[in-house]
């Protein structure tokens, strides 16, 4: 998958968590909390809507690496098996 | 037979618009469902009945705005025979009605319908039934002026004369015109927070003390718990925290509970507050019930369901009233401490700093631990700093011994 | 605009009786006691000395012989304005007038026709009780082939007559007993005729419509007036004519007001303000967004007392009612 593939996967799980951000323009390199006061259920939820889409059983201890949409695109590209597809 | 009214949802609510019914005319109630949906100031909330008993007559149409303490319904109550066979115009007649004046919350207005004019002046051939089943009286004029707007004539209601006029067709086709946001309207509800925070401060004498807890004990506990559940079972650390503050307020009733009318009512019941900010501005409390005896779980379930709700302004009437305190928790990443206000009629409120990691004194030595502030303000006529600190060591203990909670 | 002048309407009928007199020397006036004594309510005043006996005529205390009498007249080529005391006598000479004033030019194939005008003074509130206090203009109004006008104000007083005069059938006039002493402002100069085939629209208002004709028009008028203070602007309409009715003005105005009110000083059964209501529904239903009200007197014998009598006929607070009870208000 294409790093703008990914990026659109980050959108979709993020929106589906809070459809109030949908139309908003996404800053890959700065915070989630940032951009879009993004609060800990909010992130919580945005895990969990990744590992629904993915699989992916994220630790907390990667939370610190799903800081930004670009470190979040760049975590699944490492994780991801359907990503190096 | 029980007139079910228009609650008030909040210190400073006057008028709701009646969205849509959830029940029909005959249906089964049970106390605590949800009979309707009402759009007012703090998004659009369920409105869940008080008895049990079955939909009676409906008085308030969808779209129709009404002020606190109208009549929205009739519910017959088992062995109520009589009330649910009568028609509206047939029962006892009041002299005179009133409307009361816009901008007054008045909690009464006069219930029953004036009897209807003599057969000889009774309007002919109307076609569409209230919801009760009764055939309402539309002028002819009205018909024109609705058919003209599209309006449908059923979600018209009449006036305290039972009929449906120009009148009540201009106000429907107002109401429509008026173009309804799903939800919430930010601006609305901030004027609700203005006043109810300025009441706040004009009518309650608060204190405020705040104590430092060392989170470590919590915190290593989380990590642990949480590395052994899935990802969607994982508990955010506002969980336990939520369920030692119930627990604390539990043990300090001055601090749980309503003061109304210059008397002070302790609950016995611990439902908190939980505020919750919205993106754009809001804010908004609602109540997560007994959280002193629920499971951690279970928190964590509720407020994952109270938290979109909160943001998508879809809230039930009992979230929004039952409240006996507040948590406020800043969350990650932000301030140190805070000094919230309390909203009235509650007498407390517990307000939590970022948990972060500060100087701490162990043995002597300063170390480096996660630290969470926690401020209480509480109602002066009440309680006094004594009581509060007592609660706040209370709540400390609490937190060093998370695996109990 | 030319000067004014202000007048009685007594002043306005004798004027439009001197004009008529003037114009046309087939006019001739007679009645009871309208000679010397210059009539039961001082119309035809010093008209006797204008113009002299044969024109100005008594006539015998028989309504239903000397209405005969001018119905031949009218019939042998004279303009005759035969003045009927008051409508409560004019029940004697109901006869004459529905069976041959009225049906001549159907009984006579077009060949006769009976131009002739009847004068009476009408109505309650001079405490004359039971039988001299009848409004029975809706009876005349219900028969085809005579016209029934109702003089509201001094320019109709003044201008109908010679109108009437012009049409070669039977006119009759109403004129409200009460509204002799009113005074108003008519025109110095010029034609004073006026035309007798169409309602006034006397005040505009978007409320509401009072339709009504003679002693009430000005009782409709105040009622409007006290509503305005109220926030509620009537429309007041002013039938001016009876029989025909102009339908048209009348619903015009409720196609834009809504809602009616007819005040009618007869009794409500079977009243003129019956046959306005019926009108309306047939014409206007769709555009009723309340019942038409009527307001009427009493259903009882009209009451010698004065309060009696006043409380028994239609006023301006019992119009300003039935206007907030077709605003549902």
């Amino acid at each position: 998958m294409t790093d703008a593939e990914l990026m659109n996967v980050v959108k979709d799980t993020l929106f589906s968590v809070a459809p109030d951000l949908e139309g908003e323009a996404i800053k890959p390199e700065e915070t989630f909390r940032d951009q879009f006061e993004i609060d800990s259920m909010d992130f919580l939820n945005f895990v969990i809507g990744l590992h629904k889409r993915t699989g992916l059983e994220i630790p907390e201890a990667d939370y610190s690496q799903l800081q930004t949409p670009a470190d979040t695109v760049a975590y699944l590209r490492k994780h991801w098996s359907q990503a190096s597809r | 037979m029980i007139e079910f009214q228009m609650p008030s949802l909040g210190a400073d609510m006057d008028t709701g618009t009646l969205v849509e019914w959830y029940k029909k005319p005959g249906d089964l109630l049970k106390r605590g469902d949800v009979i309707a949906l009402v759009e007012t100031q703090k998004g659009a909330i369920e409105i869940e009945v008080f008895n049990d008993g079955r939909l009676g007559d409906i008085m308030v149409n969808p779209g129709q705005k009404v002020p606190v303490g109208a009549v929205l319904a009739t519910i017959t109550e088992p062995g109520d025979a009589r009330a649910a066979a009568l028609p509206p115009e047939q029962r006892a007649p009041s002299s005179l009605v009133e409307t009361p004046p816009a901008s007054v919350a008045v909690p009464r207005i006069p219930r029953e319908p004036p009897l209807p004019s003599p057969p000889s002046t009774q309007l002919l051939e109307p076609t569409s039934p209230s919801a009760s089943g009764v055939r309402a009286k539309v002028t002819p004029a009205a018909r024109v002026r609705a058919d003209a707007a599209g309006l449908d004539l059923a979600v018209i209601s009449p006036g305290p004369d039972g009929v449906i006029g120009l009148r009540e067709v201009e106000g429907a086709r107002t109401v429509r015109s008026t173009p309804r946001k799903s939800g919430l309207d930010l601006g609305e509800m901030r004027k609700a927070i203005a006043a109810a925070m300025a009441r706040s401060h004009r009518e309650i004498p608060h204190y405020w003390v705040s104590q430092t807890i060392d989170t470590t004990a919590l915190f290593d506990w989380l990590e642990a718990a949480n590395s052994k559940r899935p990802v969607a079972s994982r508990l955010l650390y506002a969980a336990p925290l939520i369920k030692a503050v119930g627990l604390a307020l539990k043990e300090t009733p001055e601090l749980n509970g309503h003061y109304v009318d210059d008397v002070f009512k302790p609950s016995n019941s611990v439902h908190l507050g939980i505020a919750t900010a919205l993106r754009g501005g809001g804010l908004v409390a609602p109540a997560l019930h007994d959280v002193d005896v629920l499971d951690l779980d279970v928190i964590m379930a509720a407020l994952a369901d109270l938290i979109p709700r909160v943001r998508a302004g879809r809230l039930r009437s009992s979230e929004l009233t039952d409240a006996t305190a507040t948590f406020s928790n800043l969350g990650e990443g932000t301030s140190e401490s805070l000094m919230p206000l309390i909203y009235p009629p509650q007498v407390a409120i517990i307000g939590c700093g970022a948990a972060a990691l500060r100087p701490w004194v162990v043995d002597g030595a300063i170390v480096a631990h996660r630290l969470l502030t926690v401020t209480i303000a509480g109602d002066h006529r009440v309680s006094d700093a004594r009581r509060a600190s007592q609660f706040l060591s209370r709540l400390d203990r609490l937190l060093q011994t998370p695996e109990a909670l | 605009m030319t000067d004014t002048r202000r007048i009685t309407y007594r002043e306005a009928v004798r004027e439009a009786l001197r004009e008529a007199m003037t114009r046309d020397e087939r006019v001739f006036l007679m009645g009871e006691d309208v000679g010397a004594y210059g009539g039961a309510y001082a119309c035809s005043l010093g008209l006797l000395q204008e113009f002299g006996e044969e024109r100005i005529r008594n006539t015998p205390l028989c309504e239903s012989g000397f209405v005969g009498a001018g119905i031949g007249a009218a019939m042998g080529g004279m303009r005759p304005i035969v003045e009927i005391m008051t409508i409560n006598f004019a029940l004697l000479a109901l006869d004459q007038i529905v069976n041959t004033a009225a049906t001549i030019r159907h009984m006579s194939g077009g060949q006769l026709s009976v131009p002739l005008v009847i004068r009476m003074a009408t109505g309650a509130g001079r405490q004359l009780a039971a039988q001299h206090s009848h409004s029975l203009e809706g009876w005349f109004a219900h028969v085809p082939g005579i016209r029934v006008v109702a003089p509201a104000t001094i320019t109709d007083a003044r201008g109908m007559l010679w109108t009437a005069l012009e049409d070669p059938d039977p006119v009759v006039i109403m004129e409200h007993a009460t509204l002799y002493n009113e005074e108003g402002d008519i025109a110095a100069e010029g034609d004073l005729a006026v035309d007798i085939d169409r309602a006034a629209v006397l005040r505009s208002g978007d409320d509401a419509t009072i339709i009504t004709y003679s002693a009430n028009v000005k009782k409709a008028l105040a009622a409007a007036d006290q509503l305005s203070g109220e926030g509620i602007e009537c429309e007041v309409i002013d039938l001016r004519t009876l029989r025909p009715l102009d339908d048209a003005t009348i619903m015009t105005s409720i196609t834009r007001t809504h809602r009616a009110v007819v005040v009618d000083e007869g009794w409500r059964t079977g009243s003129f303000a019956a046959e306005v209501s019926s009108c309306i529904q047939e014409q206007a239903f769709f555009e009723l967004d309340a019942p038409v009200e009527r307001v009427c007197s009493v259903e009882v014998p009209i009451p010698y007392a004065r309060h009696l009598e006043e409380a028994a006929i239609p006023q301006p607070a019992g119009i300003a009612a039935a206007v907030r009870k077709v605003l549902r208000r």
